[in-house]
């Protein structure tokens, strides 16, 4: 009896430890308004925070977990790459490091201008800057950069980077690239470098947009004789600010030090604030968001937001929620319906389904407002131009779902008791479960029995969602899905999701279920349309068409609860990338 | 002697060559069974939106178009007498023992696991001094003060530290010790021991006193038992009645014979551990082999993780054979047999 006296007083001491815990936890996190909805910054959505131009410091870059792909700038495809990497490389041209929208802005970096078009688009010069060298003093010249561009060819050496440049360009029908071709092989039918300081690109068709291909990595300089293949993600020879000390590691990273043969007077795009950037990787996700609330870090690298373990700390903390952001970046959370899947090719059964899903189950499935997103009503996010406020299907006014009018396109759709169809979503995605869940939940109310099925993620668009036979086979109506432009514009973000000629039998493509001939026709003439105001038009029309078709379930636009570091200097958000801009960074002193 | 160590040593070789022959069918037979191609394999490792030539490329380059039994066989060939590898600019030659390349970064992994492996030694060895040393006193103590405050309480001390995961108490740990009292260095500090010895342990102390909080928990509670049963033998009786002092009972007597289930487990955790400290090592961003199997497990990449395969078991098998010979170090009876 006395034992169990001593017991129960321990456990009530316990408990009342616990409760004292988290009673402190509260009084000390709850300090930004009580229950009021969370006010974030979002100062450096469109402005720089912290403006400053002095220089010195070591900037503190962490990463949760290896790094995605290379530093290898012929083999990266990652937005964070593409951020970080401009600080020890320069390209073609670039985005500008501006606030905001004028990030969308291109500008020249290694040319002395944006690209002049002839042949209707299918040709390309640039001229660039003389006297421009490597991080060992070697000047580069026009002939570095066509060889950066023809070794991407080779995707059997670098496998991960985007292809734009193998497959638009016009190579030998035998070329494949540095490596494997004879060392002097004639590739002036794709590039010629007629001086040092002239490179022109031939193109198979024409492109409007290609100064955004040119402001990708890949145009970024690579001496052939320090090029080591595969290794070269090792130590990629700068052209940029900074170079690697040493050589950079995959999984734990490495340090970028001052370039001495960057010369400024070249590059008004950089400011070069700190001394030092150190890049430390394979750090545990939620211990990273820590080491910024306490100013061990600055920088979480990835750019996707606190972890859900930081995120009540953050929104409720008026020290942290006064120094982050949460940014609606191009990037949007959908479902794919597919129109081969009975009863689904009936354009009526496709739109019961958008009007019975709940918008707010989509946008609860990603964690909300903050961190989730916004409901989305189009095909294009909002950093798109292109983009227009439309609404065809009322998602934003009925956040519940429609049942009445999900329930007459029914009718209209032969289908008035319902019908069952799969959907499927990437496995070892929680989010994109809850969002299956979801519809099974929302449509059950009308009828329509959804069956759930887990995919694996390495072959979800090789050869499942991605194939249209299995599709067929297995019933699959539905598939979970997100996309991000390569570079924000209509181009950019549609033509791989949207053109039915991408859809490949054999699987791979994004596009699962959009077959709309007119929108095909649109897709060659945003290629080809030299003025950009008239491809944002374009883009427009596109994404109506999708609409008004019924093929995507629009989902939410893409948010994120970004946390600056504590001695931040210099920063902003650049709509390019969706990422604070990773070039303009700088470190109170 | 030497026959029984080259026959353990022997059975120890057969158990890698079955481990890493089962690593490997995971990987290569499981997806095709479930219909994969060499290129949809491919498709794991290229970037986003990959075209057909593209992947072709990628799956000729990784050798998923060789037959699984003919991939496994250039794997052990490697092993032993090394191969060559075209990166592109150059083949390189991979020496023997030539643990292959990755799939993802395409950079070879012996040197991958010749940086991390000091970083999970540091890890092992520090954590297991602690542990044996803090888990093995309190059972001892524990035991002999059977029943008494100190008992109950480090015995409920113990069950805390066997229930409390180490990705909670890791972190926890971080953000009071490192980010509100900043007594200690923040996650992924690791400084190699050569390179400077006093933040070589400064960045380790949490990461031990963590790993070691869990196993000295077990430890204790196997070492209050075993010292419980040991101790209420009769030849501790016969040894007291000599009028032998009771430091000798205990530790002669007593501890000696109560180590010896402890060696056992102590054997297996190390080699386990040696092979990383998978959740340790995430938690405190240490660049160690547990971490790159997880990483490697996550991509998918499976060189790296079948190295790490392979040395876990070689260290399980080795610490299981230094075990087997301490037993007759500590217990007399086994070299009597």
């Amino acid at each position: 009896m006395r034992s169990t006296r001593k017991r129960a007083a321990v456990a009530l001491i316990a408990v009342a430890a616990l409760g004292l815990a988290a009673a402190c936890g509260t009084s000390k996190s709850s300090d930004n308004g009580g229950s009021s909805e969370p006010k974030l910054d979002n100062k450096a959505l469109d402005s720089v925070v912290n403006a400053s131009d002095q220089k010195g410091g070591t900037l503190k870059m962490g990463l949760g977990g290896a790094w995605g792909d290379s530093f290898d700038p012929g083999d990266t495809y990652y937005g964070y790459s593409w951020d970080l990497g401009r600080n020890y490389w320069r390209t073609l041209v670039m985005n500008k490091t501006a606030p905001g929208k004028q990030g969308l802005e291109l500008v020249p970096d290694i040319a002395t201008d944006l690209g002049k078009s002839s042949d209707g688009g299918k040709t390309w010069t640039y001229t660039i800057q003389s006297g421009l060298k490597f991080e060992d003093g070697t000047p580069f010249t026009s002939k570095d950069i066509a060889y950066a561009v023809s070794r991407t060819v080779d995707r059997a050496v670098l496998k991960q980077g985007p292809s734009y440049f193998a497959d638009l360009l016009n190579w030998p029908a035998s070329y494949k690239g540095p490596y494997k071709s004879p060392k002097n092989a004639d590739i002036s039918s794709a590039i010629e470098t007629p001086d040092d300081t002239t490179i022109v690109f031939h193109l198979k068709q024409p492109f409007a947009e290609f100064d955004n291909l040119a402001s990708l990595p890949a145009t970024a300089p690579v001496p052939a004789a320090k090029d080591t293949g595969a290794k070269y993600t090792t130590h990629p020879v700068s052209t940029g600010p900074y170079m690697w000390k040493g050589n950079v590691d995959v999984a734990t990273g490495g340090t970028l030090v001052r370039n001495p043969n960057w010369d400024a007077s070249t590059d008004p795009n950089r400011k070069a604030l700190p001394d030092q950037i150190d890049v430390k990787l394979g750090l545990q996700a939620d211990d990273l968001d820590n080491q910024i609330i306490s100013g061990d870090q600055d920088v979480d690298i990835a750019g996707t937001g606190v972890q859900p373990a930081a995120l009540p700390k953050v929104l409720q903390s008026k020290e942290l929620s006064a120094r982050s952001d949460n940014p609606v970046i191009a990037r949007e959370w959908y479902t794919q319906i597919i129109g081969t899947v009975k009863p689904l090719d009936n354009v009526d059964c496709r739109k019961a389904v958008i009007y019975a899903m709940s918008p707010t189950s989509y946008q609860n499935a990603y964690g909300g407002k903050f961190a989730g997103g916004e409901i989305a009503t189009t095909v294009l996010p909002p950093a798109i131009p292109g983009y227009k406020d439309t609404d065809e299907y009322g998602l934003k006014a009925n956040p519940n779902g429609q049942e009445s009018k999900a329930k007459d396109a029914l009718k209209k759709c032969g289908q008035p008791n319902g019908f069952s169809t799969t959907i499927g979503y990437r496995s070892s995605r929680d989010k994109e479960k809850k969002v299956a869940e979801a519809f099974q939940q929302s449509l059950g109310k009308v009828g329509i029995k959804i069956n759930i099925k887990p995919m694996p993620d390495d072959t979800y668009t090789s050869e499942l969602c991605g194939k249209p036979s299995y599709l067929v086979d297995n019933k699959v109506g539905l598939c979970v899905y997100g996309w991000g432009a390569d570079w924000n514009t209509g181009y950019g973000y549609l033509a791989q999701i949207v053109d039915s000629r991408t859809i490949n039998p054999e699987g791979g493509s994004p596009n699962f279920a959009i077959r709309v001939p007119e929108v095909d026709k649109l897709v060659d003439q945003l290629a080809v349309e030299p003025d950009a105001a008239k491809r944002a038009e374009i883009s427009t029309q596109i994404d109506q068409l999708v609409m008004q078709n019924a093929y995507i379930y629009p989902g939410i636009y893409a948010k994120a609860v970004l946390l600056r570091g504590k001695d931040l200097t210099n920063v902003f958000l650049n709509d390019a990338f969706g990422y604070y801009d990773y070039t303009a960074l700088g470190k109170k002193q | 002697m030497v026959s029984y160590i080259i026959r353990r040593l022997l059975a120890a070789i057969g158990v890698v060559i079955v481990i890493s022959m089962i690593t490997f069918a995971i990987f290569y037979l499981i997806p095709k069974l479930a219909g994969a191609t060499p290129e949809s394999m491919a498709a794991r490792y290229v970037g986003k939106s990959p075209n057909p030539g593209q992947l072709k490329a990628a799956a000729e380059s990784l050798g998923f178009n060789d037959p699984v039994p003919v991939q496994y066989w250039h794997w052990l060939h490697g092993l032993v007498a090394g191969r060559e590898v075209n990166n592109g600019t150059s083949i390189d030659h991979c020496p023997a023992p030539c643990l292959g390349y990755s799939f993802r970064t395409s950079q070879p992994v012996l040197p991958m696991i010749e940086k991390r492996f000091p970083v999970t030694l540091s890890l092992a060895v520090g954590a297991a001094i602690i542990w044996v040393l803090m888990g093995v006193t309190i059972g001892v103590i524990s035991a002999l003060k059977r029943g008494s405050a100190f008992d109950r309480f480090a015995m409920t001390l113990a069950l805390a530290g066997v229930s409390l995961p180490i990705f909670w108490t890791g972190l926890v740990s971080l953000a009071f010790f490192s980010y509100n009292l900043g007594w200690t260095p923040p996650g992924a500090s690791y400084t190699p021991l050569t390179e400077n010895p006093l933040k070589w342990a400064d960045a380790l102390l949490l990461p031990w006193i963590t790993l070691a909080l869990l196993f000295s928990a077990q430890y204790a509670r196997l070492t209050r038992a075993g010292m419980l049963e040991t101790m209420g033998e009769d030849y501790i009786r016969t040894a007291r009645a000599k009028g032998l002092p009771e430091k000798t009972v205990v530790l002669k007597h007593g501890l000696r014979s109560a180590l010896t289930p402890i060696l056992t487990i102590f054997g297996l955790d190390f080699g386990l551990l040696i092979g990383g400290a998978v959740l340790t090592e995430t938690v405190f961003g240490l660049p160690g082999l547990g971490q790159l199997a997880i990483q490697s497990t996550k991509n998918n990449d499976l060189p790296p993780v079948l190295a790490v395969v392979l040395i876990t078991a070689i260290f399980v098998a080795l610490c299981n054979l230094v075990v087997d010979l301490l037993y007759a170090v500590i217990d007399p009876r086994v070299r009597t047999r």
